[in-house]
């Protein structure tokens, strides 16, 4: 066939990935740099801010345009982002600006609508930081939320700072992701290296069933499989009710809804990923390596660190980085058998997306979480020659 | 036997059980008569199997896991098999860039894909919708035809083509009689790959299914979100035979295709 032809099969899936995955992606991580909704709201109060400094009085032209833009915003519905959007930096200022859009469409029509009105209304709507805020709030893009998913604000001088003692969660957070992501890739090389060492020392048929019985629980869906763990785990569960019995605890351990729970879980769905490349690589060293170096002296143990794991290496670093990226990106696992100390990133952005409609905040952890798979994906395709996405 | 390889023999075992044991504690505890999730079982019947099997909300969901599945599967084998052909054999930078844009859905975090789905799909009118649910699977499915559709593609022996078209084929004839049963088997894969995709996946059915559209993996995330009961176990089991039914038939399919592949060689 010839290459232009065959080039016009790539239009459909190209078209269906583009339309519906690439620019979907591409909208959502944009989230994370946009300012819309202040200037959306408050255009008037912009333009004038544009021509004042952070330090200096307000200026009395300020205020008129500010109600004109509360009672419009009001009438068009545009209010309610712009508040939520400034409350995430003036902490109350949501219920306060919406109490005065009210305030100035009920006011008389001769009420002048000045500093002093507004300081009535909430002291804080006639303070600096307030419209310190707002100027910084003046899109089209700011650092906004990507500072925030650090833990960093601006003060009210723009300069770069800590968030405060309560607002500092989300370093928090990205560590215990990548602590979780760690560990069990930790649990998941320490399991499933032997495992995959015997499968390349047993005849191949008896290889071929060792595989199925890996395979097996890989094909099992991962909700079954947290459900079994659910049952397993429960206070009144087998593992406590088989500890017990051997007189090993006299109470039963909280092994679910904890991290133990989280970390037995996702090594459990985890390790088929990592056993599944290791086989295929660890199969192709020659077993003759070993014995030449046993010919020549050396202890099993000497050999097997010498010779046997370094060429071994590189399988071992591209199986755990999988299992990691894996890892990272987990939601349903931690949310039914962890607690709430126990919850990623993944959790957040689904959070903020749904329940308190953060998107921005949604993005920028999307974004960090998003730049770390890639990063890491990059090194694993490296050290595996390319073939780190190969199933099998 | 010395210690240190028992100990070792050991461990592989303790990984397994690890592996299979949780699976299959789970079984016979949907054949329980009574309602605790504990063993020695008070006695066996089939009362959960009625419970889910007997309609609602496990059977609807049942019907929409293999509908969307289904729909989604047919179109990942055919968007993923013409791109398959339209990539093989291609080394233009512009191919390696589309490969890497096709097969990123595998790596992108799906919590990513499921929160851009449902900004991108709700101003569309299309969340809580089968088509919206069934387009978002398609997008994290069809990886799973490209991987292994490419894959034959590149190890069938383009003489064969040649072959054929000197023998007078249509470049039709020869792509419906040469090519597709040489890359039939990797098609039947990737098909069941990209079904297992979609009917595993949670976080999509989460945010983009609406109440009709509830797949059995999220019917079954509110049911443990609420409490362990033994219809749940039920349906695990369900699943499970479900799953190892298509493991079995993938298995079935790889044999056959190393088989064809030594006698090719």
């Amino acid at each position: 066939m010839l290459t232009r032809q065959r080039s016009a099969l790539l239009l459909p899936l190209t078209g269906f990935l583009l339309v519906f995955f690439v620019v979907p992606l591409v909208w959502l991580l944009s989230l994370a740099v946009r300012e819309a909704e202040v200037p959306r709201a408050l255009p008037r109060t912009l333009t004038v801010l544009q021509s004042w400094q952070p330090g200096q009085a307000l200026p009395a032209s300020l205020f008129p345009g500010f109600a004109q833009d509360l009672t419009e915003a009001r009438a068009a519905s545009t209010l309610a982002d712009a508040a939520r959007r400034l409350n995430y930096e003036v902490n109350g200022v949501r219920s306060t600006l919406m109490r005065a859009a009210r305030e100035v469409s009920s006011a008389p029509a001769d009420t002048a609508f000045n500093q002093d009105f507004f300081a009535t209304v909430d002291p804080a709507l006639a303070s600096p930081e307030f419209f310190a805020a707002v100027r910084r709030a003046n899109g089209p893009f700011s650092a906004y939320y990507l500072l925030a998913a650090f833990d960093l604000t601006r003060n009210a001088k723009g300069e770069i700072e800590h968030a405060t003692e309560a607002n500092r969660i989300y370093i928090d957070v990205l560590l215990r992701t990548l602590g979780i992501s760690a560990s069990v890739t930790i649990l998941c090389l320490l399991l499933g290296f032997p495992v995959a060492l015997l499968l390349t020392q047993v005849t191949e048929k008896t290889a071929d069933w060792l595989m199925i019985l890996v395979l097996l629980p890989f094909w099992t869906s991962l909700l079954v499989r947290t459900a079994a763990w659910v049952v397993v785990l429960q206070k009144e569960g087998m593992v406590n009710g088989l500890l017990m019995r051997l007189g090993l605890i006299a109470e039963p351990l909280t092994l679910i809804y904890n991290r133990t729970g989280v970390l037995i879980a996702m090594t459990h769905v985890l390790l088929p990923f990592m056993i599944l490349p290791l086989y295929s690589v660890l199969k192709g060293i020659p077993p003759h390596y070993m014995r030449a170096a046993a010919s020549l002296g050396a202890r099993p143990v000497t050999a097997f660190f010498r010779v046997y794991l370094p060429m071994a290496a590189p399988a071992i670093v591209a199986g755990s980085l999988m299992v990691f990226i894996l890892a990272m990106g987990y939601y349903i696992t931690p949310a039914l058998v962890g607690g709430g100390a126990d919850q990623m990133l993944s959790y957040f952005v689904a959070t903020y997306t749904t329940d308190t409609g953060n998107w921005g905040l949604a993005s920028a952890l999307g974004l960090m979480m998003l730049a770390t798979t890639i990063l890491l994906y990059a090194v694993a395709h490296k050290v595996s020659g390319g073939r780190a996405l190969s199933m099998g | 036997m010395k210690p240190w390889k028992l100990l070792y023999w050991l461990l592989c075992t303790g990984v397994l059980v690890f592996l299979l044991a949780p699976i299959a504690a789970i079984i016979p505890l949907s054949f329980s008569s009574g309602s605790f999730l504990t063993y020695p079982l008070p006695g066996l019947s089939l009362r959960w199997y009625e419970e889910v099997l007997g309609g609602g909300k496990w059977l609807t969901a049942l019907g929409n896991s293999l509908y969307v599945g289904a729909v989604a599967t047919l179109i990942s084998v055919i968007l993923g098999t013409l791109a398959s052909l339209g990539l093989m054999r291609h080394k233009a930078w512009w191919s390696e860039a589309l490969k890497l844009v096709v097969l990123s859905p595998m790596i992108v975090p799906v919590i990513l894909i499921a929160v851009a789905s449902y900004f991108f799909l709700a101003p569309l009118s299309l969340t809580s919708t089968y088509s919206g649910l069934i387009i978002a699977h398609t997008v994290i499915a069809v990886p799973f035809v490209v991987v292994p559709v490419l894959t034959a593609l590149e190890i069938l022996d383009p003489n064969l083509a040649r072959a054929a078209a000197a023998c007078g084929a249509t470049p039709g004839v020869c792509f419906l009689r040469v090519t597709l049963p040489g890359i039939m088997p990797a098609m039947a894969s990737g098909a069941l790959f990209a079904f297992a995709a979609s009917f595993d996946d949670v976080v999509i059915a989460l945010l983009i299914a609406g109440p009709d559209q509830r797949t059995l993996p999220r019917e079954m995330f509110s049911g443990l979100r609420d409490s362990m009961t033994p219809a749940l176990t039920a349906v695990a089991t369900i699943m499970i035979v479900f799953s190892t039914t298509l493991f079995l038939l993938m298995q079935v399919l790889q044999r056959r295709s190393r088989k064809n592949s030594k006698i090719a060689n």
